[in-house]
């Protein structure tokens, strides 16, 4: 579990986050959801230590990162899985060489063990014939795949995703939605997702927060969302006539 | 005022470069890798650009020589002292800026816009140690290259000499071995090795802290031959002054 507590990050004179509390829970699927510019990677950024809040105080299960040394605060690093936008595989790598690179850099498992655990998590996010080809020779959705194989294979207590649906046809972000859920709740981690995909609020949504010029707006569920009189949550999420429409047949039915 | 939060920003990375260290089993096949680019990969081009210019040094020499009552030896001494001193250590070091500085700077600015390097820190990797240290610790190796580049240079310039027909082999041989101070070795070599932590330091700080895109990573290769071109040859004046003023 992660509690945020009244955090503020600014660049300049530039006031990104103006106070954000909130919690995201174990064993759950969080989302950020904003407009551009609202602050979500901020705040993803803050949420991975990769940015220090100039106030208020992040804690993972307990520990305010503040608080820790610098070592602690490495080790807590290392509890982290990060799933980037455009992935962030490294291309001189082939896929089983990404994803056996924290084992190699933080564990002293022998080479077979490092492959049994590569093999593994390959599979798991179903790309097992994949092992000897580089980044560049994969599509889209399973370079997103893999990095979600290399940020889940040291089995990180969180996992961050940052617009893990970017530039992907809905039927593979579909599926990388489902297995970002499917993991959560297997290892029953605490994830959080930065997201802009609607569809994604609609099928994974466990917990929703919606950020609107570096505040906290509103937070709850999927389901919660449908029946928000919230004007600022309403326009962004139902922006588009078929999203209306959901909604307004969701909420047909409920009556 | 730029300028200056540069120089600072450059002096901190250095001191990032050399804490928290990547895992020695990593580290040594990096090192190999980035040797091999580097150093064996800028081999072709030094002995390719060396034997040319040391053949034309000694032909602008004998051209120049219209005196009889200049010795014939002139040329395999004035091509000696050229290579040596001045040619091997500091042009090859400004080609290099250009081969393996742009390299570089792309390569890093590359991981930094693909988010690589959030990657590496987001793991707890020191990413600046991960990616720096091997480049610099492989181009400890640049003198063995420059040596090279100065033994090609001057077979370069007998080559020309002899077979252009403007000295002897006898006379050009004679003239290399004239007056031979031996510091001017350690000279030159003291030379390489800050050259080599130039290039380098310089275009990875220009390719690690570079923001933007595919356009900025094209312009901080540019930048980074620049400003490595200019402190080599900063370098040089400063080390020329000290050591053989």
């Amino acid at each position: 579990m992660i509690d945020v507590n009244n955090i503020h990050k600014s660049f300049g004179e530039a006031h990104v986050l103006k106070g954000v509390t909130t919690h995201f829970e174990k064993g759950k699927t969080n989302l950020i959801i904003g407009q551009s510019g609202s602050g979500k990677t901020v705040f993803l950024k803050c949420l991975l230590g990769l940015f220090i809040p100039e106030e208020g105080t992040i804690s993972y299960d307990g520990k305010i990162y503040s608080d820790l040394t610098p070592k602690e605060q490495r080790n807590l690093r290392q509890e982290m899985g990060m799933v980037f936008q455009g992935s962030a595989l490294f291309d001189s790598m082939t896929v089983a060489g990404n994803v056996m690179f924290p084992l190699e850099m933080f564990t002293k498992q022998g080479k077979s063990e490092m492959e049994d655990r590569v093999d593994t998590v390959l599979k798991r996010v179903n790309l097992i014939d994949a092992h000897h080809k580089y980044p560049s020779e994969i599509s889209g959705g399973m370079q997103k795949r893999v990095a979600i194989a290399r940020a889940i294979v040291m089995n990180p207590k969180y996992l961050f995703c940052d617009e893990p649906n970017s530039g992907l046809d809905p039927k593979t972000a579909i599926i990388i939605d489902n297995l970002i859920q499917e993991i959560t709740q297997e290892f029953d981690i605490t994830t959080v997702i930065n997201t802009h995909d609607m569809n994604s609020v609609m099928e994974i949504g466990e917990k929703i927060i919606f950020l609107k010029n570096g505040l906290k707006e509103w937070e709850g569920s999927k389901n919660e969302i449908f029946k928000t009189e919230n004007k600022a949550v309403t326009d962004f999420v139902y922006s588009s006539d078929l999203f209306k429409k959901v909604r307004q047949m969701y909420l047909e039915e409920r009556n | 005022m730029n300028y200056i939060a540069s120089v600072g920003s450059y002096a901190l990375m250095i001191k990032e470069v050399f804490k928290k260290p990547t895992k020695w089993s990593i580290m040594k096949s990096l090192i190999l890798k980035e040797i091999d680019e580097l150093i064996y990969g800028s081999l072709g081009i030094l002995i390719f650009i060396s034997f040319f210019i040391g053949g034309v040094v000694a032909i602008q020499t004998a051209l120049n020589i219209t005196s009889e009552l200049i010795p014939k030896n002139l040329v395999g001494f004035a091509t000696r002292q050229s290579i040596i001193l001045e040619f091997a250590p500091t042009f090859c070091s400004i080609i290099m800026a250009g081969k393996v500085g742009s390299y570089i700077t792309s390569s890093i600015g590359t991981m930094r816009v693909t988010e690589q390097i959030d990657a590496l820190e987001v793991m707890g990797v020191n990413a600046l140690n991960y990616l720096v240290f091997p480049k610099i610790v492989a181009l400890m190796l640049y003198p063995f290259i420059i040596a090279i580049a100065m033994y090609v240079g001057i077979f370069g310039g007998w080559f020309a000499g002899v077979f252009g027909g403007f000295s002897t082999s006898a006379d050009f041989i004679e003239g290399v071995q004239l007056d031979f101070i031996p510091f001017h070795i350690t000279y030159s070599f003291l030379k390489t090795i800050v050259f080599a932590f130039v290039l380098a330091t310089i275009p990875s700080f220009h390719g690690f802290y570079m923001k933007g895109g595919a356009l900025e990573v094209g312009k901080a290769s540019t930048t980074s031959f620049v400003w490595t071109s200019v402190v080599i040859i900063i370098i040089n004046y400063i080390l020329t002054q000290l050591l053989l003023g």
